[in-house]
């Protein structure tokens, strides 16, 4: 037994000896200290990584079986959930991830909102993390045209005439990301291009980074107070303990009943009632028919209702254009939260009445518009999804006076139990 | 090797020229990767004109016609149908008499089409490209405003009439395009051409 730790340890010192491997181990794990205080809403950081994973490797072996050409892929999906050895767990596990990934995602960026972790000097990571979301949804968005079904199809025709919208080079620009004048197999294969090669290797490049923008400026915690203030004789913050072995067990732990749940739909409901994978796209693409109610996947919704309340013509533009600029004006501006916060405090324990007002009228607003959004368009939703709108954005843009009128309470110097 | 003092302006004198020069290169080493998203070669050649035979179409009817990867629709009005398409308050239609939306000028007219009794029209909505509904009936129940019959988009909501021309105070900026086409006899229709496009 010893002889084998004495081999074990000599291999790794060799290794040590060319590659930094302990002092990786030490930044990251073994050394990286984590607040104490972590709760339930520090899983999902954790959790978005091992979805990744998932995705990864379901979508490793889906691409064996599956082909990229309109006259084959829909049948090749088919074949996969019929034919392939375990291929329907292999496709339902990638198809109940992608639902997956942006349900951790979005209480991650939440867990963001409750305890102001985006604030100084926490931009950057903010900023990476949003890129993170863009590039998920750039993933998703192309990853839904590949089976090649009628919402597959009449989704991608929606999103890519958005461009469309844009003065002068819009139709050009539509063009260039279709390859056609109509999304057609030129598009189903460049998407496939895009979705198994450049966007993963670009969320992959943007982990580490997130990853190590945290690691650089610490994490926060529900408290919202720096750790690194109060440092022991040794330099340790008091208020911490080191991320591997305290939260790698806890994480195991989050990760368990994460997988259990995880399971629990890919077994028990892969479809979700037609929310995680939709009825429509059993059926195979038809350019000719559009059927009689399209929405997006959920995780869409929100902003697809933003793009569909404005049924309104004003200044010079068309209500086609407002649509789509309300539409990614929605996205965008959660890229500039860390400077339109202006509280004296981070966390939601120490803010006053009127941000926590705000905040759940936004997430109100934000789940609202995301019913709305996958249901057939009326004149009475409409109305519902414009005072929505205007609610999603007013928590924005009023956020800077809010944030300073609002009565905190005074934050305690070290994290609270 | 007299003289191994740094000189910073040339230095930086080289460093700018070649990220400049660089930069160029880089710029045209870029073009042939931005150009390959664009249509290829034999997507530009499927634009062929189809024919299409419409001597099955009965009135009230629709047929559907794929030309160009699109959806053309062929809708054959009823006379009832026909005397529908006036009477609109201004204030119903966005684009009454098809100013600032796409047809061929022997289309731009009260019925946006060579014969008042055939319709022919790009199957896509302006909006955002779905295929909108044939909604015929002339008096449907929830199509809220003055309804005479026409197509209703499912994506947003977007209303037209059986001209194509879009409602007021929905998403779909203008009319329904209507595509060059014409009579070969009376009962046979090419689409893609006409007398001002050759094919």
């Amino acid at each position: 037994m010893n002889a084998i730790v004495r081999q074990l340890t000599s291999l790794r010192d060799w290794v040590d000896d060319r590659f930094p491997l302990m002092k990786l181990w030490n930044e990251h794990l073994a050394q990286y200290y984590a607040p104490k205080n972590f709760n339930f809403w520090y899983y999902f950081g954790v959790l978005s990584l091992v979805v990744f994973v998932i995705q990864i490797l379901t979508g490793i072996w889906l691409v064996m079986n599956y082909k990229p050409d309109a006259a084959e892929a829909f049948a090749s999906v088919e074949y996969i959930m019929r034919d392939v050895e375990w291929g329907w767990l292999i496709r339902y596990m990638h198809s109940t991830g992608a639902s997956a990934f942006f349900v951790v995602v979005y209480l991650h960026m939440f867990r963001a909102l409750l305890y102001g972790s985006y604030q100084k000097p926490r931009e950057l990571l903010w900023i990476l993390g949003m890129l993170l979301y863009l590039s998920l949804m750039a993933e998703a968005f192309m990853g839904y045209l590949l089976p090649w079904g009628q919402m597959s199809f009449w989704g991608a025709q929606v999103i890519i005439s958005l461009f469309g919208a844009i003065p002068f080079v819009g139709e050009a620009l539509s063009t260039l990301i279709r390859g056609d004048y109509v999304v057609s197999d030129i598009t189903l294969n460049r998407f496939f291009s895009l979705h198994v090669i450049a966007l993963p290797f670009a969320i992959a490049g943007l982990v580490v980074l997130h990853i190590i923008a945290l690691h650089e400026v610490g994490s926060n915690n529900p408290d919202g107070v720096e750790i690194k203030k109060h440092k022991g004789p040794d330099g340790k913050p008091l208020d911490g303990i080191p991320f591997h072995p305290y939260y790698t067990v806890k994480d195991s732990v989050g990760i368990v009943v994460f997988l259990m749940l995880f399971s629990m739909v890919v077994f028990f409901a892969p479809e979700m009632g037609g929310y995680f994978l939709e009825a429509n796209n059993f059926i195979p693409a038809d350019p000719l028919k559009t059927p009689l109610h399209i929405a997006p996947v959920w995780y869409f919704t929100p902003f697809y209702s933003i793009l569909r309340a404005n049924t309104v013509n004003f200044f010079w533009l068309d209500a086609k254009l407002w649509g789509v600029v309300f539409m990614g004006l929605g996205v965008m501006v959660l890229f500039l939260l860390p400077w339109l916060d202006k509280s004296r405090v981070r966390s939601i324990r120490y803010r006053g009445k009127v941000y926590k007002t705000a905040l759940t009228i936004f997430v109100v607003s934000f789940l609202v518009l995301g019913y709305l959004g996958i249901l057939p368009p009326t004149p009475g939703r409409t109305l519902a999804a414009q005072i929505c709108t205007v609610l999603y954005f007013l928590f924005f843009l009023l956020m800077p006076v809010y944030t300073r009128l609002d009565k905190t309470l005074p934050v305690p110097d070290r994290v609270t139990h | 090797m007299t003289d191994n003092t740094v000189d910073p302006r040339r230095r930086r004198f080289l460093t700018g020229t070649a990220t400049v020069i660089g930069g160029i290169g880089a710029g045209f080493a870029a073009v042939p990767f931005i150009s390959s998203f664009q249509p290829s070669a034999r997507a530009k050649a499927i634009g062929a004109p189809v024919e299409v035979d419409i001597s099955k179409l009965e009135p009230g009817q629709r047929i559907i016609q794929k030309w160009r990867g699109k959806p053309v629709w062929i809708v054959r009005r009823t006379p009832e149908m026909i005397e529908g398409l006036k009477g609109f308050a201004p204030e119903v239609l966005r684009d009454p008499e098809s100013d600032k939306s796409a047809q061929p000028t022997y289309a731009k007219n009260a019925w946006r089409s060579e014969n008042p009794e055939y319709l022919v029209l790009v199957g896509v909505c302006t909006h955002l490209g779905c295929s909108p509904s044939f909604v015929p009936e002339m008096d449907a129940a929830g199509m809220g405003s003055p309804w005479n019959g026409g197509f209703f988009c499912p994506c947003h909501g977007s209303k037209f009439d059986l001209a194509g021309r879009v409602y007021m105070g929905v998403p779909a900026p203008s009319n329904l395009e209507v595509p060059p086409y014409q009579f070969l006899t009376e009962t046979r229709l090419v689409i893609g051409v006409d007398k001002e496009n050759a094919a």
